[in-house]
């Protein structure tokens, strides 16, 4: 039987790399193929489970992390591009689970999930949208998040969660 | 602070438990499944010598082995067109599983998919239900039934030729409803791990019941039902009905766990889940409805085609028959023919989603209102009030025997014309039709079954038949609460939910009955069929919490507080009819500082049991099975109360066609629910507004497509649309609440209600706004693309 990766282009390219990140504060080493995908890194590698894989082509938004500030689909991102980076997952939103953001305080108040699955990329794509734009119309808050599908709410109180948590600011929270 | 609902903090926070979360186990490897690229191919052999080969690869389950270690899932059919969990010599559509590969981890699973040869020899498929049953050309799919009719049932309810004899006038539309699935965004997610030394096997999985799936698992693996655990985890992300049809894959990751001797872990992708996992079925029908002129509808008749697809899972034909007690609708007609065929084709296989079978039932009927009111030169929505079932009648005893709980169906079309400004609408309509603009109104209403009575399944077979069967009946659902020595309560639920607040309601609702605090209650959700109460009916699917799910824990709690009371009257020697529960205490009525607490009638049963009244048992701990007693077999008329409550709904919305593009703007929609007493406002309004969009999919973007030889063309999420933020319209609606007399709160099912009634009132609406150009919407989904053609076609014909 041929081994199927006798070819030394092909061993490099399974070849597991070096990968450090900072990930929600922590710094995090580990290998990884140079294909694994930065998701799966993520969630099996770091068992950061926050993270949610959807449909793994970009489409559906779940697994959207922040990376070096910005939002990015980890399910189209390789971990060893993100060696050297600073990553935002869900988990990393909140001080704790005792205290909430001011946004994640409003998903709940808005009635902004049912299932959750699609939270984790909702929190963190708005999270973006409110530091770039910390007061967005209804129209900017549903053209930013449009990257991102949610099949239990029907959308509209997620914007209402966005609007109110970029009015708010008083009503407690980060 | 207090969240809203009590699940939202892990959601929020990362920490759900869905099922990809989970390590209950060491040693997990991980499924790779090789699906058929053709819609219909015989398979001459499979060789998986190199797969085997690769490093990190465990093993090669094929059909070989399933024939061997399985036997077909038992279903309403006779024992033909024998359904495994993965294709055995042919495949039949395409995204049949073929082979499973377990590996170390998936990356490698799927890598070795690529080294499996499979030697396919390519049969012509057919995809059109109708087609495959009149085209005597057509392809059959299952050689030993030689037909591809699965099953055909007439059913004939009153008096349907004398209705259509004496008809004023006698409508007929040839209709095709679309296939499509909600998609929840959690795919299915399989782990299953064989115990060889026991002979068990427990699969975890996001399986939402209803668990009368256990036994057709256990029948198929050939396992004693107690040595087969399912175990659910306390988040499912999604369901929508889709995730009951997990099974087949929890039979199949049970085999391919047993063949590697490790434990599997399956997480189907989006490309999978499109293709493979399930999806409503599409419907071809004719119906035909008979009226007098003044617009009292006399009777209908529906010829049916169902499509499910390559093989007959059940619990198809739900999609037929589910809905079968309110084929009726809010109407009052007596007089009904339905001649069903339920067909196999070349397309994938179908189940529960969301309004199962009701969103092609309204949408047949509620076109042929709409076009009956046109032809008679009434309005269509007074049309409909003089068809309604009026509140005196109920409860009311469909023709198809239905028992209708409550409701007030004029009410609920009186809000909806007031709230919409109807009579200003169709003035607007008016001007804008002078203005040469294409501006419509549509109506839908139905009726939104909840609670399927299992008995209705029994339909599938002829009365005849029914007589030699042992009859099913029943919705049940349990509770188990235990009151701990402090006096904490846990409270076990079986309703799997998938985001319907469950464990808030529940929690809510058994403090207030044991009055006290919310935080000193906490909901346990998932299941394990090995360590916990389950019922056949079991799960979150049919609306079922807000009827029977939430009526199962306060009964359960009330016979909590009976026991307490007992404990409570023999502590202060009193009768326990003498006590009354007031504050959190026991008390003698008259005289209330003779009182003992919840907390300490709690310990008492755990501390003390020689305190007890003679015959009580120690301890806390009830479990309650709840069933509603409208839940009996099918009659030998073919009459079966399918669900145990019903909803109603009516529906408008405003539509305007831009004439270059075909586009298709919904301006607004209106919708008004008679969903019996609402237990939460918010969370109500988040299951109708989630089922609005899905209803919108269906009507306007979604379709699991296929081309004329069978190709899946909508295998990812860039073709296959689901509605975004940006295209969901301004949505207003209003409620009103008929106390249900059959469940405990009064309340009833809702979270599928919209999804039923959208997809009519679209279509109803763009007819509107086409009716100056002649055009119908006879088919859906109605993208722009069909509208521009249509509106192409009527300008060439008014040009000749």
């Amino acid at each position: 039987m041929a081994d199927m990766r006798k070819d030394s282009a092909e061993d490099a390219l399974f070849e597991a790399r070096d990968v450090s990140c900072t990930v929600n504060g922590q710094i995090y080493r580990a290998k990884a193929e140079p294909r694994r995908l930065l998701s799966d890194f993520l969630r099996e590698d770091l068992n950061l489970k926050g993270t949610h894989v959807g449909c793994e082509h970009g489409v559906c938004g779940a697994c959207t992390i922040l990376l070096n500030g910005r939002p990015a689909r980890s399910c189209l991102t390789f971990a060893v591009q993100a060696d050297g980076a600073e990553i935002t997952t869900v988990e990393g939103l909140a001080q704790s689970p005792a205290r909430l953001t001011r946004l994640q305080e409003s998903f709940s108040e808005e009635h902004a999930l049912q299932c959750g699955f699609c939270t984790p990329g909702m929190l963190v794509t708005a999270t973006a949208l409110l530091q770039d734009n910390p007061s967005p119309t209804a129209d900017e808050v549903k053209h930013y998040l449009s990257g991102q599908l949610c099949r239990c709410t029907g959308y509209e109180q997620i914007v209402s969660a966005v609007l109110a948590a970029a009015s708010g600011g008083q009503k407690g929270g980060e | 602070m207090d969240l809203y609902r009590v699940e939202d903090r892990r959601l929020l926070t990362g920490h759900g438990a869905f099922l990809d979360d989970l390590q209950p186990v060491p040693n997990i490897h991980h499924a790779a499944i090789l699906r058929s690229p053709y819609p219909h191919a015989r398979i001459r052999g499979i060789d998986a010598s190199r797969a085997l080969a690769m490093e990190g690869v465990v093993s090669v389950l094929t059909g070989a082995d399933v024939a061997s270690m399985s036997r077909p899932f038992p279903s309403a059919l006779p024992r033909q067109a024998a359904y495994y969990s993965l294709a055995i010599d042919k495949a039949r559509f395409v995204g049949e599983p073929v082979a499973v590969v377990v590996a170390r981890n998936r990356y490698l699973a799927e890598d070795a998919l690529s080294r499996i040869v499979v030697d396919y020899e390519p049969l012509p498929a057919v995809v059109d239900p109708e087609q495959a049953v009149i085209n005597p050309d057509a392809p059959i799919l299952h050689e030993d039934v030689g037909t591809n009719i699965a099953l055909h049932r007439t059913l004939r309810y009153g008096d349907p030729e004398e209705a259509f004899r004496t008809a004023d006038l006698v409508v007929k539309r040839r209709l095709r409803f679309p296939k499509y699935g909600s998609t929840p965004l959690e795919t299915f997610g399989v782990l299953a791990s064989w115990d060889a030394a026991e002979e068990v096997l427990t699969i975890w999985s996001n399986f939402h019941g209803p668990f009368s799936m256990h036994p057709v698992v256990a029948q198929a693996l050939g396992i004693a039902s107690n040595k087969l655990r399912f175990i659910v985890p306390g988040d499912i992300g999604g369901g929508f009905g889709i995730k009951t049809s997990i099974y087949p894959y929890m039979a199949l990751i049970g085999l391919a766990s047993r063949l590697a001797g490790v434990p599997v872990k399956w997480i189907e992708d989006r490309q999978e889940n499109l293709s493979a996992s399930s999806s409503g079925t599409d419907r071809v029908s004719e119906v035909e409805l008979a009226a007098a002129k003044d617009g009292t509808i006399l009777g209908i008749r529906m010829k049916i085609y169902d499509n499910v697809g390559g093989y007959f899972r059940p619990p198809e034909p739900g999609c037929t028959f589910r809905p079968l007690g309110n084929y009726v609708g809010g109407y009052s007609f007596r007089n009904l023919d339905v001649d069903a065929y339920i067909v196999f084709t070349n397309k994938s296989l179908t189940g529960p989603n969301r309004g199962y079978g009701c969103p092609h039932l309204y949408f047949g009927i509620e076109r042929v209102v709409d076009e009956m009111a046109q032809q008679l030169g009434l309005d269509p929505a007074e049309v409909r009030r003089r068809n309604l079932i009026p509140k005196s009648a109920f409860p009311y005893r469909t023709p198809t025997g239905g028992l209708y709980d409550a409701g007030d169906y004029e009410a609920c079309l009186d809000k909806l014309l007031d709230a919409a400004d109807y009579a200003g609408l169709r003035r607007l309509q008016a001007e804008a039709r002078a203005q040469g603009r294409l501006l419509g109104i549509g109506f839908a209403m139905g009726v939104d079954p909840s609670v399927s009575n299992m008995g209705y399944v029994d339909i599938a077979a002829s009365a005849e038949e029914r007589k030699h069967r042992h009859p099913k009946s029943g919705a049940t659902q349990g509770t188990t609460i235990q009151v701990d020595d402090l006096g904490k309560v846990t409270v076990e639920i079986s309703t799997t939910p998938q985001g319907q607040s469950h464990e808030t309601m529940v929690r809510r609702h058994v403090a207030k009955e044991f009055q006290i605090p919310e935080h000193e209650v906490m909901v346990i959700s998932g299941m394990d069929t090995a360590t916990r109460g389950w019922t056949i009916p079991s799960g979150s699917y049919s609306s079922r919490f807000a009827s029977i799910g939430i009526s199962s824990a306060v009964v359960t709690a009330r016979k909590v507080l009976e026991k307490l009371q007992r404990i409570a009257a023999h502590q202060i020697e009193a009768n326990a009819e003498d006590l009354e529960y007031v504050d959190g205490s026991f008390r003698v009525k008259g005289a209330p500082e003779r009182s003992v607490s919840f907390r300490h009638a709690a310990g008492i049963a755990h501390w003390d049991p020689a305190s007890l009244p003679p015959g009580t048992d120690p301890g806390i701990y009830v479990t309650h099975y709840h069933t509603m007693p409208t839940a009996l077999p099918p009659d030998d008329q073919d009459r079966v109360n399918s669900s145990n409550t019903y909803g109603f709904m009516v529906d408008m919305c405003v539509v305007e066609i831009d004439r270059e593009t075909g586009e298709i703007q919904v301006q607004k929609y209106y919708g008004v629910h008679d969903s019996g007493v609402i237990l939460d406002h918010k969370i109500a309004e988040g299951q109708i507004r989630g089922s609005f969009v899905h209803g919108l999919g269906g009507a306007m973007y979604e379709e699991m497509s296929y081309d004329a030889d069978g190709a899946f063309l909508t295998g990812s999420f860039m073709d296959y649309l689901c509605p975004t933020f940006l295209e969901v319209p301004p949505l207003e609606t209003h409620y009103v609440e008929t106390p249900s007399p059959f469940t405990v709160l009064g309340s009833k099912g809702i979270g599928e209600s919209a999804t039923e009634t959208v997809p009519a009132c679209i279509a109803n609406a763009v007819t509107d706004a086409l009716r100056p150009l002649g055009i119908e919407v006879n088919e859906l989904p109605v993208t722009p693309s069909k509208v521009w053609g249509w509106l192409q076609e009527a300008a060439v014909h008014d040009q000749s």
